[in-house]
């Protein structure tokens, strides 16, 4: 039963307003950087846009997708009205005025920091502050969750909660606790000293705050496609999800193991020791673990929809899969751009091969195929299930859905496999521009023009996915029935505590956070004689 | 029990037991990674940077280890080099630096305003310069030539004019050049 269904597709709708903004904004840095593109005569407008990209597509894009999922699943699942409606507007709302607060100081050039913040860089107040609003106002939907959930529990005691809404609470959970890094980062040090009231900033300590959340978030933009994995793939492909004790297992390993592992992205970073550098690498292989699990279960759970459509043989079952279905595609594309997303990295949480690609267009490559590729295919299969039911109308443009798949898919492979390569060869990020007349760095141009090429391909195809999500909205009316998710091969009767609950977990993750970073905050916090000067942007 | 539920149990089973093997294997290739990581670290030393040192970086030219007369190669008594260096907004100091080949050298640096990174393009040099902090790395080069070096951290609207380079010369020609003491680089060569 999806009653506030408006409220579903404001967040949507918002959210993919403001990718299709950012998605512009990235093919257009593609270009500018190539050798197709002419040199900028400020390269500053480069880092302008880059923060704007960087700042929604991490921020904001994703986090609106989680809400507005969120919302559909705790209705849908728990077959229960949402409580808290005006909250969650307000929760909305808080999100519009925080990024028309951050994007603004970005415009003007006042605060071309980057999403990464990285003082002591500092832009201007208000850059921060819209950040802050866009954190407080999912903070909302995390205690919105919580409480749905709760009430649903006291009106069926003991009784297994659904899968789906399981796993978002779990997410839930994870964005409140690791969005906690960067809060405390901004209000302890970067506002105080971009709204004046200091001067000076341990770039070291915010370095590492911001590693607490700038690992876990990718868990939190992942969750989404992990409960269509698990929750929607197998019924619109008509299969069963294989087990639902493992998925379980899955999202409570993602709860409690990725947090306390972001300082692999300060292994070249001189603040911290090698002891907890190791730690931290030997914690993020662990994480691999319900990711790994995941593989297998989806990949059974769809064996299943195919042997049950008459498949056979050991490999000739993936023939009777139903290909034309653009649910059935996207998971495809998403397992086989995780597959090599993934593989990188686990490149890059190497103690030993991270030096060899850290902070070159690698990184760049690797969560651009991660995040855009798989990651974000999912979520545009998400919006295509979920849209009939939210608007009432029935989406009739398959195989443009299809292609606009395929687009994505071709495109993220097209811009992100040279974009590694470049990276292996060493050509550094964040640039507004290359000297491809230089001998050393002109056998990356071709690979950097492929980049940029598939720039336009994906640009494309989040333009088609726009335009038949508009259509859809104007498209005949059909009774699309309740939205369902996906059914266990074995339903569970009963489900263990630990598996129907989130209480030990979350307290194993804060307990882990704790002994993984408690050690180097302190330490770097009481040490005296490491802050520096702010360095303002756009003073100069 | 009716036999529907007998047979439900025992597919259960089955399911279970298939999956316990997979989290298994799952978990042995995640153990292996952490040894070999733990293997070559201790084993080999390759590993990050250990030790965290501290530094003012307002008083970086006045006094101390990174004042500009200390800046660049220097031969120490052992046989291995030490090069000193700095990151600031958009240059490297020195802007070029000149160490010999098959020798160990010891890079040490810091940079003078905001977060830096040391690249050297075709190498696995690669470090964050921190404002406040000390990078301390361990290199070694085999094979003579230039390399380029580009600061790998966004620093600000000159970011992407940040490139230094690394001269790798002969051995002889580095002890020759460093007989007369003093700091070596390659600037304006």
């Amino acid at each position: 039963m999806l009653v506030n269904r408006k409220l579903i597709l404001a967040h949507f709708w918002l959210a993919f307003a403001v990718f299709g903004i950012a998605l512009t904004l990235g093919a257009w840095q593609m270009l500018i950087r190539s050798p197709i593109g002419t040199w900028l005569s400020n390269p500053e407008l480069y880092y302008r846009s880059l923060t704007a990209h960087g700042t929604v597509m991490g921020y904001v894009f994703p986090t609106l997708v989680a809400m507005g999922f969120g919302y559909a699943i705790s209705e849908s699942a728990l077959q229960q009205r949402l409580v808290g409606v005006r909250w969650a507007w307000a929760g909305f709302w808080l999100i519009v005025a925080g990024s028309v607060m951050a994007v603004i100081p970005i415009a003007l050039g006042r605060a071309s920091v980057l999403y990464t913040f990285y003082p002591p860089l500092i832009g201007n107040v208000f850059y921060y502050l819209g950040v802050v609003l866009v954190v407080v106002g999912s903070w909302i939907w995390v205690a919105l969750m919580s409480v749905n959930l709760r009430i649903w529990r006291k009106a069926n005691p003991g009784a297994p909660v659904p899968l789906a809404m399981f796993a978002n609470v779990a997410g839930s959970y994870l964005w409140a606790w690791t969005a906690v890094g960067a809060a405390l980062e901004l209000l302890l040090q970067i506002i105080p000293v971009a709204a004046g009231l200091k001067s000076t900033i341990d770039a070291g300590l915010a370095r590492i705050f911001f590693s607490w959340t700038l690992h876990a978030i990718v868990y939190f933009w992942l969750m989404p496609t992990y409960i269509a994995y698990y929750t929607i793939v197998p019924r619109a492909i008509g299969g069963r999800v294989y087990s639902d004790s493992m998925a379980r297992i899955s999202f409570i390993l993602f709860l409690v193991v990725a947090m306390p592992i972001g300082m692999h992205h300060t292994f070249a970073d001189p603040q911290v020791g090698a002891g907890f550098k190791f730690i931290h690498s030997a914690f993020t292989a662990l994480v691999a673990l319900p990711t790994l699990l995941t593989v297998f279960t989806i990949c059974a759970s769809v064996e299943i929809a195919a042997r049950l459509r008459g498949g056979r043989g050991l490999f000739g079952w993936i023939k009777a899969l139903p290909w034309d279905n653009p649910m059935m595609l996207a998971l495809a594309f998403s397992f086989v751009m995780l597959g090599f997303g993934g593989a990188g990295g686990l490149i890059n949480m190497s103690y030993q091969l991270d030096a060899s690609i850290h902070n070159t267009q690698w990184i760049t490559g690797h969560f651009h195929l991660i995040f855009g590729g798989a990651i974000v295919i999912m979520y545009f299969a998400i919006a295509y299930d979920l849209w009939p039911h939210l608007t009432g109308r029935e989406l009739i443009d398959v195989r443009l859905m299809r292609t606009q798949l395929w687009l994505w898919f071709i495109g993220m492979i097209v811009t992100t496999f040279p974009w590694h390569w470049v990276g292996i060869l060493g050509m550094p990020r964040r640039m507004a521009y290359f000297d491809f007349g230089d001998p050393a760095i002109a056998p990356q141009a071709l690979s950097v023009t492929f980049s940029a090429i598939g720039g336009f391909i994906l640009l494309a195809s989040g333009i088609m996915f726009i335009v038949i999500l508009a259509r859809g909205m104007r498209a005949p009316q059909v009774d699309a029935g309740p939205y369902r998710f996906a059914l266990a091969v074995h339903e569970p009767r009963t489900v263990p505590v630990a598996l129907n609950t989130h209480a030990l977990w979350v307290a194993l993750m804060i307990a882990l956070t704790l002994t993984n970073y408690g050690y180097p905050i302190l330490n770097l916090a009481l040490s005296s004689g490491t802050s520096v000067p702010a360095v303002y942007v756009g003073a100069q | 029990m009716s036999t529907q539920d007998t047979h439900e149990s025992a597919s259960a089973a089955v399911a279970a037991r298939v999956e316990r093997r997979w989290a298994t294997i799952a978990v042995i290739i995640i153990v292996m990674m952490a040894l070999l990581a733990a293997f070559a670290g201790i084993h080999r030393a390759t590993m990050p940077q250990p030790r965290v040192e501290i530094i003012d970086p307002s008083r970086l030219h006045l006094s101390g280890e990174f004042v500009e007369s200390n800046l660049g190669s220097v031969l120490e008594a052992n046989g291995s080099v030490t090069v000193r260096a700095i990151g600031q907004q958009y240059s490297f100091t020195p802007a070029c630096i000149v160490v010999p080949a098959d020798t160990p050298i010891t890079l040490r640096a810091t940079s003078a305003d905001v977060v830096h990174g040391i690249l050297i393009q075709g190498t696995n040099v690669n470090t964050m310069l921190v404002p406040g902090y000390i990078s301390e790395q361990l290199m070694r080069f085999t094979k003579a030539g230039d390399y380029l070096m580009p600061c790998q951290e966004f620093c600000s609207f000159g970011h992407e004019g940040m490139w230094g380079k690394v001269k790798v010369i002969d051995k002889a020609e580095f002890a020759n050049r460093a007989k007369g003491g003093g700091r070596l680089s390659c600037v304006g060569q």
